[in-house]
């Protein structure tokens, strides 16, 4: 088995302008095929720790590595080719939604298409079948041609897997998935994840901020409290009264 | 059971002092405003009966004229087309590179607003005298003073449409990886366009309109006709020369109404 983590997070601290600390010296490893969750009240720095791993946000000292290489120094070209290898969920699904859920889907694949053939929509056959596949594996085949926007929460959800799953991804970010869902989506998009965690060795990390669904998914839960690590266990070893812990506010 | 306690409202709160104030303030510059450049709305009433006349001249269109004028008001239209298109192809880029939300330099967004308002600033009136220096009479001249105006016109419309658009879609498709052209034409576009088509039509009207005033000048169109039936009193040539425009405004509205119920 591969030892060497996917993402490493050194000394890594984030100054917003005005002051306020979003992160606070993070040291961890990810492992590559881990299902990770992290934990924490609103504010706490989950958002902000997600997109410093795809580098939507930056961070202000230290550094992330991801396959042994620092991902610091990318921009331009090698920035989106990082991204690209990257896929990200978001809580509000952010379709485009007056667009087509096979417009949408296939917009995962630009990064592999110079832009002038992104912008007059020249995909190949192969990318075409791959989209559909992609709608297979959410269970959305028959919504090819239907608008974004006709789809119920759940369903835009699984679209927005679709499409990341046409970047090919290595890792999954998922900012909060499932907060605009109800009970019974929720246990359907955490599943379609797991299953492309177990099926694909995709690495996931998941930003929750239910512990029951932490820790009915998770191999692997993280606290943040005030931009800093309070909790670090391996699945097995969690605890009810450690996850009280780090929801309380003092 | 007690009462719950409900907040004090302030003095200036309870009293609209902000409305009123704003109010008095509005209606103190109007007046000023009409007393300092010697507008008398008297005479507006008092003259009325001048506006009257000139309708009962006017309320028998001379029909015959009708064949006469529709060239020349095919020109007007072909006219605001071309300047009301050219004039979009160049606002697309300026409405995104002055858009706030999407050019985060304030440097290159200051100057392309800055150009932005020049253009704006200059009256259309005074850039068809200019075309028409420069190119002769015809509508050549009519055509690029529209262009530009037009062009002004939409690139501000167009960049207060991009400054409301969710932000949701960029950030997915910059998490992609996608480039910034990329980013554009796939979550802003489908976000703004059927905006962008009605006020490309709006400002087709406003052109069709406006190319009429051009033909003062010798720019073309149906202006020369506009101003021959003035300046020869011939009233009912100018009702019909009214209502031909009236039916191709309407034409455009209905265009515009479909368009978007279509395109939303």
């Amino acid at each position: 088995m591969d030892q060497q983590p996917i993402i490493s997070f050194k000394n890594v601290n984030k100054i917003y302008n005005n002051g306020t600390v979003g992160l606070k010296d993070i040291n961890f490893d990810i492992p590559r095929g881990e299902f990770l969750v992290v934990v924490g009240l609103s504010g706490a720095g989950k958002s902000t720790l997600l997109r410093t791993i795809n580098r939507m946000h930056e961070i202000s000292s230290g550094e992330i590595t991801i396959e042994d290489e620092p991902i610091s120094s990318y921009k331009g070209q090698s920035l989106r080719l990082l991204r690209r290898k990257i896929g990200m969920i978001f809580q509000d699904f952010n379709l485009i939604k007056r667009s087509t859920v096979q417009r949408n889907v296939l917009s995962g694949r630009v990064s592999y298409y110079p832009t002038w053939k992104s912008v007059l929509n020249l995909f190949s056959a192969a990318d075409k079948d791959r989209a559909i596949r992609a709608l297979e594996r959410v269970n959305l085949t028959e919504k090819l041609y239907t608008r974004a926007d006709e789809l119920s929460g759940g369903q835009q959800q699984r679209v927005a897997i679709a499409r990341t799953l046409m970047q090919d991804p290595k890792v999954i970010l998922a900012d909060e998935p499932v907060a605009s869902l109800d009970p019974l989506t929720t246990q359907t998009v955490m599943d379609i994840l797991k299953r492309l965690n177990q099926e694909d060795g995709i690495t996931v990390i998941v930003n929750l901020h239910s512990v029951a669904l932490a820790r009915q998914y998770a191999d692997r839960i993280v606290g943040l409290r005030a931009g800093a690590v309070v909790y670090d266990k391996e699945i097995a070893d969690v605890t009810e009264a450690d996850l009280t812990k780090i929801y309380q506010t003092a | 059971m007690t009462t719950p306690e409900i907040p004090q409202r302030s003095w200036s709160q309870r009293w609209h002092v902000k409305g009123v104030g704003w109010t008095a303030l509005l209606v103190a510059l109007l007046v000023g405003s009409s007393k300092m450049t010697g507008v008398d709305v008297g005479m507006f009433f008092s003259n009325f009966d001048q506006f009257t006349n000139l309708l009962v001249r006017m309320s028998q269109p001379a029909w015959s004229y009708v064949p006469i004028i529709i060239q020349p008001l095919y020109e007007t239209i072909q006219m605001a087309i071309l300047g009301t298109t050219i004039g979009t192809v160049f606002a697309v880029p300026f409405a995104v590179l002055a858009a706030s939300n999407l050019v985060h330099n304030q440097w290159l967004r200051g100057i392309i607003r800055l150009i932005l308002d020049l253009v704006r600033t200059l009256p259309d009136l005074l850039l068809a005298a200019i075309f028409v220096a420069i190119f002769g009479i015809g509508s050549t001249a009519g055509v690029i003073t529209l262009a530009i105006f037009s062009f002004g016109m939409i690139s501000k419309l167009f960049y207060e449409v991009i400054e409301t658009i969710d932000m949701g879609p960029l950030e997915a498709m910059e998490s992609v990886g996608a480039s910034k052209v990329t980013i554009i034409w796939y979550a802003v576009l489908p976000q703004i366009m059927n905006q962008f088509v009605s006020y490309f039509l709006y400002t087709l009207e406003i052109n069709v309109r406006a190319s009429t005033v051009l033909g003062y000048l010798g720019a073309g169109g149906i202006g020369v006709f506009l101003q021959r039936s003035l300046s020869e009193f011939d009233y009912n040539k100018t009702a019909v020369i009214i209502l031909a425009m009236l039916v191709v405004v309407m034409v455009i509205d209905g265009v515009s109404n479909h368009l978007r119920r279509v395109l939303l």
